[in-house]
């Protein structure tokens, strides 16, 4: 039995997750007693390979093939490796590029597929799965049987592997047919960079959902003035096209790390989160005091945005606009 | 008559938790649920009337796997200007517990070999069980070629060429450029563009189109098709792990005493 993990590179760089894959793999490794092999694929894999040799990684298989990541590719060299090297459960990131082929791994070697995972066990041989629900509101717990499995784990919930370590590195001929590759990755772009950086500001006011209209926006924009700070928002607004994406902290926009973040109106879905969890002093209102953001908060109020800022901005000497 | 193009789009019928709400076993009692339209389904089947207004001929045929209460939901898609939908159920599947993944790509991937479409659009992932592997288990159910998290689609060259030019968008505010080959499934993300409202002249539209209804046997598969490996054994309201300290008060008082604590830090001049 084996617990195989697969990394996740872009660009030349290892990303954060695939340290973290090998924390999560090593402890299910633990609980079912078996080995932990990890695999990369494309790219520098000699490189990668040696940064991935971390305390606890049995073997290393690496598939020498194409520089970025390709789902098609990926896809038929996942599936190959579980095919060919004995896998048991195949331990992906659930990142952009893991959602582009984990499906179709366990479409193709016909394993029940869990997403998202925040916690793994195994117990009597039943692999539990922890995953959420409903926006977070919400934890299950997804039991398999028996029989194999491709689940994919979330960031940021495992601490990194580290240590040096002993795996025995080898290549594995994933054995690619190119004439089923239909994707082609032409190349990449960064978001619009704009005129502000947020991830300089030491004070970061930002808006979400609870702002409800573009109208609104008036409200903190006077905040923002009175108080010098920099507006800067969760993903809803941006989406509504109220603000610039320069301005979206999270995962697909800036990582931040003022030394304050005032999140109003802000629920704290972990997409958010992992863009803004580094900052100094976190200050969030909310409505709602079950929101995710007060669980990261370092100081909360739990009140309505639209009678807690007019007064704030009472308190720095400016006028609240009508809205 | 073929249609120039076809564009099928998968939307889902969500349940909305209240707040309040209370857990009885691996459930949530029906009274704390409310239901709508999947976020991101929205803006799939907005980019799918884009392109039929873009394009001399496209049929958009939505198709759901949901109950009867679900064709509220269904219209809503019409209403923004699909043409017919397709509605997938069966007893079986109102059995199950959890519908994996397989499941619901067998299910959908019949659908699609029968309405043979060029492109289809799903949402990337579903607000209530947030399993985002709905698209590209079907582009591998049935063949197609795929794209994940998509939020650019080039109208134009899927009209034209045939050949799907999107952006995919990655972590960290960088967007992945790629060509796909149709007939392809794409999943598309939030902010890919501003979903409309219905106009009442639309919702009026939508009372008279068809909905076809078809059953698990309707679709030539057997029941087993909708059991699952997967069983939920626990489900609980996450403990909150707040060590916030929080301010009372009515609003003016807890405004002085965040003014205080910004004042403190010296991130604002007094």
């Amino acid at each position: 039995m084996t617990v195989f993990v697969v990394a996740d590179h872009r660009r030349g760089d290892l990303r954060d997750v695939s340290f973290e894959l090998l924390t999560a793999g090593r402890e299910l490794a633990d609980a079912a007693g078996t080995d932990l092999h990890a695999a990369v694929i494309s790219g520098d894999t000699d490189a990668f390979a040696d940064k991935l040799n971390r305390e606890g990684v049995d073997a290393i298989h690496v598939v020498d093939y194409g520089e970025e990541f390709n789902h098609d590719v990926y896809a038929q060299a996942a599936t190959s490796l579980v095919e060919n090297l004995g896998v048991d459960f195949l331990v992906v990131p659930n990142s952009v590029n893991g959602l582009d082929y984990a499906p179709a791994v366990a479409s193709r070697v016909d394993w029940p597929y869990v997403s998202d995972a925040v916690d793994l066990g195994y117990v009597d041989g039943t692999l539990e799965i922890t995953r959420e629900m409903y926006g977070s509101k919400v934890e299950t717990t997804v039991a398999i049987d028996d029989g194999p499995v491709v689940v994919s784990i979330r960031g940021a919930e495992w601490p990194p592997a580290e240590g040096d370590g002993d795996a025995v590195v080898s290549t594995f001929d994933a054995d690619i047919d190119e004439d089923t590759v239909g994707s082609t990755v032409t190349g990449f772009e960064e978001a619009d960079g704009g005129d502000v950086d947020i991830s300089e500001a030491e004070f970061l006011v930002s808006i979400g959902r609870g702002i409800e209209e573009e109208e609104n926006l008036e409200l903190v924009e006077e905040l923002v003035d009175v108080t010098d700070a920099i507006l800067s928002s969760s993903r809803p607004v941006v989406d509504n096209g109220w603000l610039p994406e320069n301005r979206q902290v999270g995962q697909s926009g800036k990582q931040v790390a003022p030394d304050v973040y005032l999140a109003i109106g802000i629920s704290g879905a972990v997409q958010h989160v992992a863009g803004m969890k580094n900052s100094d002093t976190i200050i969030a209102i909310n409505t709602d005091p079950n929101a995710p953001i007060f669980d990261i908060a370092d100081y909360g109020i739990v009140g309505d945005l639209f009678d807690v800022v007019p007064e704030l901005i009472e308190q720095f000497g400016g006028t609240p606009p009508d809205i | 008559m073929e249609s120039q193009m076809k564009v099928l789009v998968t939307v889902k019928e969500v349940a909305v938790v209240q707040d309040g709400f209370e857990i009885a076993g691996t459930e949530i009692d029906d009274t704390y649920l409310s239901y709508d339209l999947n976020e991101w389904d929205n803006y799939a089947v907005e980019e799918a009337v884009q392109l039929a207004e873009a394009g001399d001929d496209v049929e958009v045929v939505a198709v759901t796997i949901g109950p009867e209460r679900s064709e509220e939901t269904i219209r809503a898609a019409l209403a923004k200007g699909a043409d017919r939908a397709v509605r997938i159920w069966d007893d079986a599947i109102a059995d199950a517990e959890l519908l994996d993944v397989e499941t619901k790509a067998q299910l959908l991937g019949t659908v699609v070999e029968r309405e043979e479409p060029d492109l289809v659009l799903s949402g990337v992932q579903a607000n209530d069980d947030n399993f985002g592997a709905t698209g590209v288990a079907l582009a591998e159910e049935v063949g197609f070629q795929w794209a994940a998290v998509v939020n650019a689609l080039d109208t134009g060259n899927v009209l034209e060429e045939g050949v799907a030019s999107v952006r995919r968008e990655l972590e960290g505010g960088v967007e992945e450029l790629t060509d796909i080959d149709l007939p392809a499934v794409l999943t598309i993300q939030t902010g890919i563009n501003e979903p409309r409202y219905a106009s009442l002249r639309g919702i009026r539209q939508a009372q008279s189109k068809e909905i076809s209804t078809w059953t698990i046997g309707d679709l030539g598969l057997t029941e087993d098709v909708a059991e699952s490996s997967l069983n939920i054994t626990a489900m609980y309201k996450p403990e909150s792990e707040s060590d916030a300290e929080y301010f009372d008060g009515d609003a003016d008082k807890q405004a002085a005493q965040l003014a205080d604590i910004l004042r403190d830090k010296e991130v604002v001049a007094e």
